[in-house]
């Protein structure tokens, strides 16, 4: 048997992909990736139209997608991520259909139930053998995990892996079988590893950044829930890994043995790992040079898929048995309800990730952001799109202040009793507005240009137009 | 109670406008080292819109204006004057005549702007051999004199010695300038620590100067704000003795004792002051003592 | 206050507005560019007008670009703008 083709052209015609039919991607390579402009190319040079793309995420090193979209190769999208410069043209209306954004939890989980069926798996494999064993720990390529691609290959009609590194026939350590894969091309480059992971996720230096990271431990210690057995999951932003640092800094003066950390992990997490903060790490995501090195040298530190990490229809996902997770804002109103999709002008520049799923399944969910940025206020009366529904989330801490969900009376009792300072989310508004002035509210567009789906399938919001 | 003292430079609009938010007991609005002389003139006016406008509560105020022998220091005290910082920051004060020049000036401006005479205070700061000489002098020669505050960089070059971060370079003048000022019954500041990525540093530094009678020290990055607030305030270990003694004084009193001990050792009146002394600081920090208050 | 000579004041940087003033042609003009024109076009452009009124300035040219600062910042470099362009006493 033979799945080796010589060109991503021949693997796209022997897969059968045909006008209408759905193309998947994933995003390891982050902004370093080749292969979705590779292989949408050689789709357009066939002459295939109509095709629904459904990516984990998209950046802007995707932004050739848009011409794909322009010339009908490409008449929907689906992503749980998309970067500014690449949202800027769904804004502006580049497509007649609005792009359906999900989570990381629901995607896999729509995949897996058939509401979003993929026919052609495409995945760009860090290291792979002849028969489609493949890896995202080897090769001069290395993203190390590959948990959002599972769940596409165990459930595509086709699935193809692209790899810039072919071995010899068996690879050990894969991620994803050779049981699920029907065609294996070796390319020259899948991505740039300069996009691909950043040599050392630096903490902020911003002194507000620090001021909140701070806070945000200290909440963390007063919550109660750090103790042994302890689960932690933190984005990859400059105050959410200072958080972590000053986290860590308890733990280990206090002698706290957690039990794991989730998440996109990144160099600090691998630090408490081997600090003995945790017992494990589960690995859906690596961010850097130093998560990569770890996954591949530390048993302690196991891959998981899409699935594992954040679906709503697993009979359990990790995100079920997490304690704290640190989220990011652009805004949050005084509903708690957050916006990690638009920017203050209205425009996408994100997605929910994992936000929803991990603030849906963590007992304490906290956003930390800070009162203001430039002079737009964080607080406002109601968020341009809602990413996550403010039942989630618990707590925000600002530089100005720590306002806990009315929801849950005992965290605010505890915080109080900790000399932390609490405050109510509304006098946050108002303390935050009487520094910057109350902004005009911005004007949609007439179009509805992207739907953001809940993890559990409900539309949770529309994005409009913006130019 | 000032234990931490942040530098922020004037003509920076980031970091002035979150002031009141980087944790530090007081700001120093710095007007003189950390502007170029062709924005002088800016720095002062956005200095003072930040006092005017910002709700800056949460901190004191302190602003160092130009020294004595520039052409700026009368500007920077008429345009800031009126917003009534906690001190002016009195940069290169060799003798009681700089500190004297400044204070007639605060009169004359008081009276124009028909203020309370003497109700402006100054801070000399002390970074040249001839102030350090000087150190008492300065401290007793006004009113107006809040604290002294040792300028480390400016005097060690000064000196010719080499700035170093065990600072022995200037243990005779830290000693100096504490004994100048508690002999004149002001307050004083340690000079910053000027490694901004020391984290372990800074707490060495900030311990020595607290052991040597410092009131508290300054710094010039907002990371070191939180780890000289710790050091200068009360430990947990330091109230509760201090409650003990009190205690222990209440029940000598009671029982009509004179002489007592407590822990193996006689405690006597500056034992007894300090206790005090660090009893009212845990309150006015909201540190909770202990319970058997 | 009469503007004799151009001048400017202020940075690019993030929170910080960048001002230019000179001479103007009988009246105050005043452009404004913001990175948060939409949220605070307006309460911009009525700060510097209040600035230039206080200051008695009438006949000026004003552009302002704006950064994000807060308006505490944009009414100090105007202001600063205009103290630099009314010329030598």
């Amino acid at each position: 048997m033979n799945k080796l083709v010589t060109t991503i052209k021949e693997a796209v015609e022997l897969s059968g992909l045909k006008n209408g039919m759905t193309v998947s991607f994933h995003h390891h390579l982050r902004n370093g990736d080749y292969v979705l402009n590779m292989v949408m190319e050689e789709i357009a040079r066939l002459g295939i139209k109509d095709l629904t793309v459904n990516a984990s995420s998209l950046f802007d090193v995707h932004l050739p997608l848009i011409e794909h979209i322009k010339n009908g190769v490409v008449t929907n999208v689906s992503a749980d991520y998309i970067s500014g410069g690449l949202g800027r043209h769904f804004s502006c209306g580049v497509m007649e259909n609005p792009v359906s954004f999900r989570t990381h939890g629901g995607r896999p989980s729509d995949i897996i139930s058939g509401k979003t069926p993929i026919d052609v798996a495409f995945i760009a494999a860090p290291s792979c053998d002849p028969m489609g064993n493949c890896s995202g720990k080897y090769g001069k390529s290395a993203c190390g995990s590959l948990g959002y691609a599972m769940v596409d290959a165990m459930h595509a009609k086709k699935v193809v892996v692209i790899t810039d590194n072919l071995v010899k026939y068996p690879l050990a350590d894969w991620s994803i079988s050779e049981t699920n894969v029907d065609y294996v091309v070796s390319v020259e480059e899948i991505g740039d590893p300069k996009g691909i992971v950043s040599g050392t996720t630096k903490i902020t230096r911003d002194p507000v950044g620090l001021v909140m990271a701070s806070m945000a431990a200290k909440t963390i210690e007063a919550s109660g829930l750090l103790k042994d057995g302890f689960s932690f999951q933190t984005g990859a932003g400059g105050a959410s890994l200072a958080a972590a640092k000053f986290l860590k800094e308890i733990m280990l003066e206090k002698n706290i043995r957690g039990s794991f950390g989730l998440g996109g992990i990144t160099g600090y997490m691998v630090d408490m790992l081997n600090a003995g903060c945790f017992e494990k790490l589960l690995d859906v995501q690596c961010f850097d040079l130093s998560a990569v090195e770890s996954i591949k040298n530390n048993p302690n530190h196991m891959e998981i898929s899409a699935q594992h990490y954040a679906s709503p229809t697993a009979k359990s996902a990790v995100v079920d048995s997490l304690d704290v997770v640190i989220l990011g804002a652009t805004e949050i109103d005084t509903d708690f309800n957050v916006n990690v999709h638009t920017d203050s002008n209205g425009y996408i520049m994100g997605g929910s990730g994992g936000h929803s799923d991990t603030a849906a399944g963590a007992k304490l969910s906290m956003i930390i952001a800070p009162m203001f940025r430039a002079r737009l206020p964080i607080i406002t009366d109601r968020v341009n799109c809602i990413s996550t529904p403010g039942k989630d989330i618990d707590v925000l801490v600002t530089q100005g202040g720590i306002a806990v969900n009315p929801k849950n009376s005992e965290l605010k009792e505890r915080l109080v009793l900790s000399g932390l300072p609490v405050i109510s989310i509304e006098e946050l508004k108002e303390k935050t507005e009487r520094i910057t002035g109350k902004p005009e509210k911005i004007k949609k567009g007439d179009r509805v240009v992207a739907e953001v789906v809940g993890r559990n399938g409900e539309i949770l919001d529309e994005i409009y137009s913006v130019c | 109670m000032l234990r931490s003292l942040l530098f922020l430079p004037g003509n920076n609009p980031n970091m002035l406008i979150n002031a009141g938010t980087l944790g530090a007991d007081a700001v120093i609005f710095d007007l003189e080292d950390a502007v170029s002389p062709d924005e002088k003139d800016a720095a002062r006016i956005l200095v003072r819109n930040t006092m005017k406008y910002m709700n800056l509560e949460a901190c004191e105020v302190i602003v160092r204006i130009n020294s004595v022998d520039t052409s700026f220091w009368m500007e920077d005290i008429n345009a800031l004057l009126p917003y009534k910082p906690l001190v002016f920051l009195l940069p290169k004060t060799n003798c009681k005549d700089d500190v004297l020049k400044v204070c007639g000036y605060l009169s004359e401006c008081e009276k124009k702007l028909e203020a309370e005479e003497g109700t402006a205070f100054v801070m000399p700061l002390i970074e040249t051999a001839q102030g350090v000489e000087n150190a008492f002098d300065i401290a007793s020669c006004s009113k107006r004199i809040k604290a002294l505050f040792l300028g480390a960089e400016d005097l060690t070059a000064d000196l010719g010695s080499k700035r170093t971060k065990d600072g022995r370079e200037i243990e005779y003048a830290r000693s100096r300038l504490v004994v100048a000022a508690r002999a004149a019954g002001v307050d004083v500041f340690d000079t910053p620590f000027t490694d901004v990525n020391d984290d372990e540093g800074i707490l060495d530094d900030a311990l020595l100067a607290k052991n040597l009678g410092f009131s508290g020290k300054a710094s010039i990055s907002p990371r070191h704000v939180s780890a000289i607030n710790r050091v200068f305030s009360p430990s947990s270990e330091e109230i509760e003795y201090a409650y003990e003694v009190m205690m222990a004084i209440k029940e000598a009193k009671e029982q009509g004792k004179g002489a007592i001990a407590l822990r193996g050792k006689m405690i006597d009146a500056p034992i007894v002051q300090r206790a005090e002394k660090t009893i009212a600081m845990a309150k006015a920090l909201g540190i909770r003592g202990d319970e058997n208050e | 206050m009469d503007i004799i000579k151009s001048a400017t004041a202020g940075t690019m940087e993030s929170s910080d507005a960048y001002v230019e003033i000179e001479p103007g042609n009988g009246k105050n003009e005043i452009s404004v560019e913001s990175v948060v024109w939409m949220q605070f076009g307006e309460k911009i452009r009525t700060a510097v007008e209040e600035v230039l009124n206080e200051l008695e300035v009438e006949n000026a040219k004003v552009r302002v670009v704006d950064r994000g600062a807060l308006e505490c910042v944009i009414r100090a470099r105007v202001e600063t703008a205009v103290l630099r362009g009314k010329g030598e006493k």
